[in-house]
């Protein structure tokens, strides 16, 4: 069985991909503790709810941004294959 | 030009913008492509609503009834939000606010409708980032001047400066990439889900398409246009 380097590349591409997207781990952890925290917020003044839930998305939105990177790293590497010659 | 990115595969699972007519502009083909289609049938939509609108508030009655109540719900929440935000300076940019707000739900909402979301497409939202940009600046040097510019660029020291300028220049570039990479995956799971699971997903993907269109579409048009009003704001602190 004959594996070309593109083949290869094509085989670490995926890996790469796969890896990449570990960056989710971290917007999980933070939009969690966002929203722990906004949750402890409305049980200590519940007339600010609307208030606090605006804030929290906002926040939320922010944190997501490094995850959504990893997960155009990812999609970069399976669809467009820029390593591959 | 890589042509992975206009052109899919023939697989059933299809994500991907399709080219549909070239043409020739200095020596580059460029190609007309579905996000094209997509973004003409929503501006249609858009400007079919806003014609209707105007002609009802134009016979506007003192009770309001039916699509007038719409209309006024729709202005006034829009206009409460930009106050909220931005204060004194809202009555300026309510306009322009309010049309990428009303451009960004319909275009994120239009999965629904089966077209493939215009915002899923890094070109629509950078050109919608670059508009922010520009306000930013125009704005900036409206009311700081270039002395106050360049003293904001000099933050802490003068050294800083290289790095104050990759921190401005990441404004645009994240808040596009934000809107895309969201409409994007969410773009992206239900063709998985429509084409990996063929019959078997009939009815149920609704619930996805509750989530992934509608309430993602609407946090992210609400974060977009939030972020643009806070950046905007900054802009008018003079110290």
């Amino acid at each position: 069985m004959n594996i070309s380097g593109n083949d290869l590349i094509l085989a670490c591409s995926a890996i790469g991909a796969g890896l990449a997207v570990i960056a989710g781990i971290g917007p999980g952890i933070g939009q969690g503790i966002a929203a722990g925290y906004a949750a402890n917020a409305v049980g200590r003044n519940p007339g600010a709810k609307s208030d606090i839930t605006s804030t929290m998305l906002l926040g939320q939105a922010v944190a997501e941004t490094t995850g959504l990177y990893g997960l155009l790293v990812a999609i970069l590497l399976l669809f467009v294959k820029p390593l591959v010659g | 030009m890589n042509n992975a990115i206009l052109m899919a595969s023939d697989a059933d699972i299809d994500i991907m913008v399709h080219g549909l007519i070239s043409y020739e502009v200095f020596g580059q083909t460029c190609w007309i492509t579905t996000t094209h289609v997509c973004l003409l049938i929503v501006m249609i939509i858009l400007i079919g609503f806003f014609i209707a609108a105007n002609r009802k508030i134009s016979q506007a009655k003192e009770v309001p009834d039916g699509f007038q109540n719409v209309v006024e719900l729709i202005v006034e929440k829009l206009d409460g939000m930009v106050q909220s935000v931005m204060g004194v300076n809202s009555p300026k940019f309510v306009n322009y606010i309010s049309t990428i707000f009303m451009f960004i739900l319909m275009s994120n909402i239009s999965g629904v409708f089966g077209l493939r979301p215009p915002t899923a497409d890094y070109g629509v939202t950078f050109a919608l980032g670059i508009m922010t940009f520009g306000t930013i600046w125009f704005n900036k040097f409206k009311h700081q001047h270039v002395s106050g510019v360049v003293k904001g660029l000099c933050e802490p020291w003068v050294f800083w400066i290289p790095i104050n300028i990759i921190s401005e220049l990441a404004v645009p570039v994240s808040l596009s990439l934000r809107l895309f990479a969201n409409v994007l995956s969410g773009t992206i799971i239900m063709a998985l889900v429509y084409g990996l699971l063929g019959w078997i997903a009939t009815f149920w993907p609704s619930v996805l398409h509750v989530y992934f269109d509608l309430f993602s579409g609407a946090i992210q048009t609400y974060v977009f246009c939030m972020l643009s009003m806070t950046f905007i704001g900054q802009a008018f602190d003079t110290e």
